[in-house]
């Protein structure tokens, strides 16, 4: 139902001077149409401004070169500048630190925390050949550590036995505790899902964070996230510290605007992508899909 | 308040609250046009103009702010919960059932979630605490025919209601949205007026992707209702607001919360005044 950002352009375009330097004036009426598609596609309203900033100093003033369409220069200045800002190279997981390797799973209620514990776990083992324990911290959602044992089991990877009664801090130092006796490589954290608001809730993966001391803090987030992905990515990063995103449900239809509102405002990078609800659906962030996705093209 | 003279750059700031609260740009432009056509040039403040707005956006959602209403000659009123993954289908039948029961009903759930990993286990402990009986079978069971079970046995103890859960499902995947209309089909088998409520379970977190999510389930599965979960979050949800002029879907109640409580009617003025930041 949205428009990309072609057909948005394409008038416009169509007016502009086909030589000389593009000015000032039509590189701010093919911004308008920038601005509209970035929120169309969910990037955060803070976001959209800095990006279509960033854009119109680059283009203003460019030479047209003779027999290139300068519709076709913006579009590119456009895609180039937010492969840039989505951050050019892809990250993996970071596992340089003394087995058992903390990682906490952080995010909102339904991102897929879950689910993506237990993909991430699968990708360790198989491509990295590391020991991993699945942990569940989740003491509230009904069945979410029987869930993770599903998923754990699926994966042919350790989880941590259940204690009913235990609190998620105390559930947290048995992982860590099981992970140094056991030889694990890797300790999956995966914590239940919270509102970024929500203060106690906060406080509590705080103290998760300080008895685990996690090396990868993945905030995980939905693709089809609006403008609550800025408060989202504040909150989690200014209160616990996140190193990294996650970006699930990639395989549905949503031009996942959201990736950039949050490495905008975190600085951090998208490190995987989610693609599918089976285990192996997952994926390395690549900015150039990502932007073409936002942009609709 | 002080008040100052509505000009551009104040149209501005008033566009940015509402996309800001997920309106779109389309629908955020407009409303801001329609301020702007009325006041342009006077001098208001802004508690005025917030209230201009959330009048607005009042008057655009009250027609869509309708409860569930549960016809008693139906034995069992049947509600299907479809949705996007994660969107709280599981949490919002737990909710409902608690409501129902209040009411003196008897409530009978299906777990028709049978793909993902304890979706069936989720279910049967707000089965528990809610005291409803659970018509369940294992993981990788065919949900339609467990549908069509719950349907049977529901009907047969004399239900007043049965509420369906189905699996999480991107509206962009063909073949999961046909096994949501076997379900459908399937029911239809003993009661042809069943599914009597088809609800769509939206998270206020999700920007516009959720203009193509009720497209393509009204489309597909005839949703009659929506519920709009997790306004007690930072999300407002602003996107109700096109979906309430383009589709006019009753919108049957909030979620607020992960608690067997925390099910709300829509409340057309609570819902504006808060989308523009007002209190009360
Ligand atoms: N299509 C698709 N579905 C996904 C993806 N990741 C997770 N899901 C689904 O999203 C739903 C929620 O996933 P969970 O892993 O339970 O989410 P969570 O963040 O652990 O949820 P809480 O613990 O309740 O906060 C499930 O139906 C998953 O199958 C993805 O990348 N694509
Ligand atoms: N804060 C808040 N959380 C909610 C609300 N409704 C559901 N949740 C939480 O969101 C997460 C997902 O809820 P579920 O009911 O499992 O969602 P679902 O649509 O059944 O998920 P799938 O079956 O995996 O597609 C859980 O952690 C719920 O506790 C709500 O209104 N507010
Ligand atoms: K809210
Ligand atoms: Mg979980
Ligand atoms: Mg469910």
């Amino acid at each position: 139902m949205f428009e990309g950002l072609t057909g948005r352009l394409g008038d416009i375009f169509d007016r502009l001077r086909r030589r000389g330097a593009l000015s000032e004036e039509d590189v701010g009426a093919a911004l308008r149409e920038v601005r509209i598609a970035l929120l169309e596609a969910d990037v955060a309203l803070p976001a959209v401004k800095a990006f279509v900033a960033g854009v119109k100093e680059k283009a203003v003033g460019q030479e047209v070169l003779r027999g290139i369409n300068p519709g076709h220069m913006v579009i590119k200045i456009v895609h180039d500048h937010l492969v840039e800002l989505l951050g050019e190279t892809s990250e993996e997981i970071n596992l340089s630190a003394t087995p058992p390797v903390p990682v906490l799973m952080l995010g909102l209620q339904g991102s897929g925390k879950t689910t993506t514990s237990a993909k991430i776990a699968l990708r360790l083992k198989t491509r990295e050949k590391k020991k991993v324990l699945l942990a569940s911290l989740d003491t509230r959602r009904p069945a979410a550590q029987e869930q993770l044992k599903v998923l754990a089991d699926q994966v042919g990877v350790a989880s941590l036995p259940i204690i009913p009664g235990q609190t998620p801090v105390q559930i947290a130092r048995r992982a860590m505790e099981t992970g140094r006796l056991e030889g694990f490589d890797v300790v999956m954290l995966d914590t239940a899902g919270r509102l970024a608001i929500d203060d106690e809730l906060m406080a509590e993966v705080v103290e998760i964070r300080d008895a685990t001391k996690p090396v990868e803090s993945l905030l995980v987030v939905d693709a089809m996230t609006g403008q609550d992905a800025v408060t989202v990515a504040t909150n989690f990063n200014e209160r616990v510290g996140i190193t990294g995103i996650v970006m699930t449900r990639i395989d549905g239809d949503a031009r996942g605007g959201a990736a950039l509102s949050m490495r905008y405002v975190t600085g951090k990078p998208i490190k995987l992508l989610g693609v599918g609800e089976k285990v192996d659906a997952l994926e390395s962030f690549h900015p150039d899909r990502i932007a073409g996705r936002i942009l609709g093209m | 308040f002080t008040k100052r003279k509505l000009d551009d750059e104040a149209l501005e700031e008033l566009e940015e609250l509402l996309i800001r609260a997920d309106l779109g740009p389309t629908t955020a432009a407009r409303m801001t046009a329609g301020l702007a056509r009325t006041r342009f040039g006077k001098e208001v403040s802004p508690q005025e103009v917030r209230e201009y707005l959330a009048g607005e956006v009042q008057k655009l959602v009250e027609p869509v702010a309708r409860p569930l209403v549960i016809e008693p000659e139906r034995r069992p009123h049947v509600i299907l919960l479809v949705g996007v993954n994660g969107t709280g289908k599981t949490t919002t039948i737990g909710k409902l059932a608690r409501q129902l029961r209040e009411e003196g009903k008897t409530v009978w759930m299906a777990a028709g979630d049978t793909f993902r990993a304890a979706a069936v286990s989720q279910l049967k402990v707000w089965g528990e605490r809610t005291g409803c009986p659970v018509v369940a079978k294992d993981t990788g069971a065919d949900a339609a025919g467990l549908a069509f079970e719950a349907l049977e046995k529901a009907r047969a103890a004399g239900a007043d209601v049965l509420l369906i859960d189905t699996a999480g499902r991107l509206q962009n995947k063909t073949g999961l949205m046909e096994e949501l209309r076997k379900i459908v089909r399937v029911i239809k088998k003993l009661d042809p007026e069943a599914p009597h409520t088809t609800l769509l379970t939206l998270d206020a977190t999700t920007g516009q992707n959720a203009h193509s999510q009720v497209e393509v389930f009204k489309e597909m599965v005839a949703i009659n209702g929506l519920v709009l979960t997790k306004l007690d979050g930072s999300a407002r949800g602003g996107v109700l607001v096109a979906l309430a002029e383009k589709f006019g879907l009753p919108v049957h109640a909030i979620g607020v919360g992960e608690g067997v409580y925390d099910l709300r009617p829509f409340d057309a003025r609570q819902f504006a005044r808060a989308l523009v930041g007002l209190e009360g």
